[in-house]
C-alpha cells in the first residue's frame, strides 16, 4: 500500500516537472506535437522504471557505507558514496543505449521522430534526479520501483498535457516576444498550479 | 588543391591564429554573446532543469551559479585538451565522465566547507551533471576548439546562465519572502521596512516561493529579454 501511495504521489503531487523542475529541457523541446510527446513520455517511463531499482541495488550492495560486507569482513568499512554520481550516470547511459536500440528495431518511425532526443534522455534530469531522490528518501526496493514508475508517469502526463495545449496555442495571437518559450513557461506554471489541487491525495 | 598549397594554408592559418591578440574581437564575442543575444536559458532553452529549483533564495542560487560556472569552464578545458584523443563513438560517455568527476569534486567541497548549503541544494548539485548547458557546450564547442577559446566560451555560457537565475532568485525572494539577499552581508527586510513606514503588515506572495512563481517569473524575463532583442520564435 505504501508503494502504491508513493506511485500516486510521484504522478500527481511530487510531479517531476511541476514540483521539482526536472526534465525541463526535453519537456520544453519535445512538447510541440502530441505524438512525439507520447513517444518520449513512454521512453521516460520505461527508462525510469528500470534505472531506479537498478541504481537502488547498486547503492544498497556496492556504494553505501558498509554495503560491501557481503564480500567479506575486510570490506565492512568501505564507503564508496563519492562514486555515486559517476556510477548512476553510467547505468543510465547504458540503459538509454539499450532502449534506443530496442526502439530502432521495433518502431523505426518513432525512432525517426524522436531523433536527437532519445540519446538526450541520458542527460534528462528527471532520470538522474529520481535516482538521487530515491537515495535521499531511503526507499525500499519495492518503493523505489513504484517511485520510478510514478515519476515517469507524472512526466508522461505533464508532457502530453503541455503538447496538447501547445497544439491549440498555434492558433492564438501571442505577443511576439512571448511566443514559444515564454508563453510555454507561463503555461507550465499555471499547469503546476492546477496540479497543486492534488495535494493530500492518499489511499 | 594540391597537398602543398593545403599545407601552406594550414601554416598560414596557424600564423594567423598565433598572432590573434589575447582578447580579440572574436574572443570577446565568445564571452559577450551568451549574455543576451545567445543566452543559454532564454534563447537556446538549455539548462532550465536545475535553474529553477534552487532559486527560492539568493544565496543558494549564487552558490549554484558558481558551481555551474566552475563545472562548465573546467569541463570545457579538459574536453578541449582531450578532443583529439576522444573516439567519436564514445564521446558522450567520456564527456559525462568528465562532468561527473567535476561535479563530484564540487559536491565534496561543498559538503566539507558549507554543509548547510549542501543540505539546501540537496540533489540539485548532482543534477549539474545533467545540466544541458554543460553537455551542450562540450558537444558544440569544446570538441572542436582550442583550450583557451574553450575556457572563454565556458565563462560566457556560465555567466549567461548565472545572471538569469540570479535575477529569478532576486524576484522570488523579494515577492515570496519580502526580503533580499538573506544570508549575505547585504541582507535587508524590504517588506518589513515598508510595513513599518506605512504602519501595516505587508502580505508576502506564497505562490512565488512555490514552483509556480519560478515558471512565471522566468517566463516574464524571457518575454522582456526577447522583446528587447527582437528575437521571435515560431
Amino acid at each position: 500500500m505504501e508503494a502504491f501511495n508513493i506511485a500516486i504521489r510521484g504522478i500527481f503531487i511530487d510531479n517531476m516537472v511541476f514540483a521539482y523542475f526536472l526534465g525541463m529541457c526535453s519537456f520544453l523541446a519535445v512538447s510541440k506535437k502530441v505524438k512525439t510527446a507520447v513517444g518520449l513520455g513512454a521512453a521516460v517511463i520505461f527508462v525510469l522504471t528500470i534505472t531506479v531499482p537498478l541504481n537502488w541495488l547498486i547503492q544498497e550492495y556496492v556504494l553505501k557505507e558498509g554495503a560491501m560486507v557481503w564480500m567479506g569482513d575486510d570490506f565492512a568499512s568501505v564507503d564508496l558514496t563519492f562514486l555515486q554520481f559517476i556510477i548512476f550516470i553510467a547505468v543510465i547511459a547504458a540503459m538509454v543505449q539499450l532502449v534506443e536500440m530496442i526502439i530502432e528495431k521495433v518502431s523505426p518511425a518513432l525512432y525517426g521522430s524522436l531523433g536527437i532526443f532519445l540519446p538526450l534522455i541520458a542527460v534528462n534530469c528527471a532520470i538522474l534526479g529520481s535516482s538521487l531522490f530515491m537515495v535521499q528518501r531511503d526507499y525500499s526496493i519495492v518503493e523505489a520501483t513504484a517511485f520510478g514508475f510514478g515519476s515517469g508517469t507524472g512526466f508522461f502526463l505533464a508532457i502530453i498535457a503541455l503538447a496538447a495545449i501547445r497544439e491549440k496555442l498555434k492558433y492564438s495571437d501571442v505577443p511576439n516576444g512571448l511566443k514559444g518559450l515564454g508563453i510555454t513557461m507561463i503555461i507550465t506554471g499555471l499547469m503546476g498550479l492546477a496540479f497543486k489541487s492534488f495535494i493530500g491525495i492518499s489511499f | 588543391m594540391s597537398t602543398e598549397t593545403a599545407e601552406v594554408e594550414v601554416v598560414a592559418q596557424k600564423v594567423k591564429e598565433a598572432a590573434e591578440p589575447l582578447f580579440s574581437k572574436r574572443r570577446k564575442r565568445l564571452i559577450s554573446d551568451p549574455f543576451s543575444d545567445d543566452n543559454p536559458i532564454t534563447v537556446q532553452v538549455l539548462g532550465i532543469c536545475s535553474a529553477l529549483a534552487v532559486t527560492v533564495q539568493f544565496k543558494p542560487t549564487m552558490i549554484m551559479a558558481i558551481a555551474v560556472v566552475f563545472v562548465i569552464v573546467f569541463s570545457n578545458l579538459i574536453t578541449s585538451l582531450m578532443r583529439n584523443a576522444i573516439p567519436n563513438r564514445i564521446r558522450i560517455i567520456v564527456q559525462l565522465a568528465i562532468i561527473a568527476t567535476l561535479v563530484t569534486l564540487v559536491s565534496e567541497v561543498l559538503k566539507a566547507y558549507s554543509y548547510d548549503m549542501y543540505k539546501v541544494l540537496g540533489a540539485y548539485v548532482g543534477l549539474i551533471i545533467t545540466n544541458c548547458i554543460v553537455m551542450g557546450r562540450l558537444e558544440a564547442y569544446a570538441m572542436g576548439n582550442k583550450p583557451y577559446d574553450a575556457i572563454l566560451d565556458g565563462f560566457g555560457s556560465g555567466f549567461g546562465y548565472a545572471w538569469i537565475i540570479l535575477v529569478v532568485a532576486f524576484f522570488r525572494e523579494l515577492l515570496g519572502g519580502g526580503t533580499v539577499f538573506v544570508g549575505t552581508p547585504l541582507e535587508f527586510d524590504v517588506y518589513g521596512s515598508i510595513g513599518e513606514l506605512i504602519g501595516m503588515k505587508l502580505q508576502t506572495n506564497g505562490i512565488m516561493v512555490d514552483s509556480v512563481g519560478a515558471f512565471v517569473i522566468l517566463g516574464i524575463i524571457i518575454w522582456i529579454q526577447r522583446t528587447r532583442n527582437g528575437y521571435v520564435e515560431y
